[in-house]
């Protein structure tokens, strides 16, 4: 007989060994995806088409700067949480192992794109 | 004892020959579609990367983003986000306990798939006489 109260026992486990920390992040980045899926899709409908230097100021405007970037942001930490229920469903050991850490690398790479050509299309409306 | 019900037995389903429910396949679709917006994605970072690298990038960027590839691309990417969105959306139902009964989760998926299609062609007649 274990000398603990079920609470305890629970304390950290489950088969993550995180508890539901993922699936409740799934759940609050879905909530705020939901707001900016039709705001994104208005910003890069207007995007799509302009010249290059009108592109460029309105990118370096706050809405669409803003949109794009939490968009991207938060939608790909959502694709890592996402990919990794697959992986996890999907791969075994070693290829599990790879396949997170590719998907990791892949999505803070797009990140890290995306928020400097919205970076530097900020700075570049500002010095104009 | 001989086996009077020799193959009359109910078998479990096998997957080559048993019909997903509709609410098995809007779940399966949702994982595909969640996953192949990375091509939409990598699409649009790259045009707003060529954007900051110069003209010449951003003019090879732009023909393929205004060229047909662009527009299977875009159009694809929009049903996906679409459909995964109200996909999620019934997710957030499922979790609080909701639409779980068969007929229910059988409508969801109706309301998920001509939703999808509907918010879909709504975008692009938006997008091109708006």
């Amino acid at each position: 007989m274990r000398y603990i109260t079920p609470r305890k026992a629970a304390m950290g486990l489950g088969s993550a060994h995180s508890g539901t920390a993922d699936h409740w992040f799934l759940t609050v980045s879905s909530c705020a995806l939901v707001l900016l899926v039709p705001a994104f899709m208005l910003v890069i409908g207007n995007a799509i088409g302009l010249p290059h230097p009108e592109l460029v100021a309105y990118f370096g405007r706050p809405y669409p700067a803003l949109i794009t970037a939490l968009f991207i942001v938060v939608g790909m930490v959502h694709f890592i949480k996402g990919t990794r229920i697959m992986i996890d469903d999907y791969f075994q050991h070693t290829a599990r192992k790879v396949a997170i850490i590719v998907s990791v690398v892949f999505s803070w790479a797009v990140i890290a794109a995306a928020v400097f050509a919205l970076a530097k299309m900020t700075l570049v409306t500002v010095a104009i | 004892m001989a086996d009077v019900n020799r193959g009359n037995r109910p078998l479990s389903p096998h997957m080559q020959v048993y019909r997903l429910p509709l609410a098995a396949i809007t779940s399966i679709m949702t994982r595909i579609t969640g996953h192949a917006l990375v091509a939409g994605i990598l699409l649009l970072v790259w045009w707003l990367v060529a954007a900051v690298t110069g003209p010449q990038a951003f003019a090879a960027a732009d023909w393929v983003v205004r060229s047909w590839i662009g527009f299977i691309v875009l159009t694809g990417s929009a049903w996906a986000l679409w459909f995964h969105a109200l996909a999620g959306i019934r997710h957030l139902f499922y979790d609080s306990g909701k639409l779980l009964r068969i007929e229910e989760a059988e409508r969801a998926s109706w309301a998920i798939i001509i939703g999808s299609v509907v918010l879909t062609l709504l975008s692009l007649i938006l997008f091109f006489f708006a």
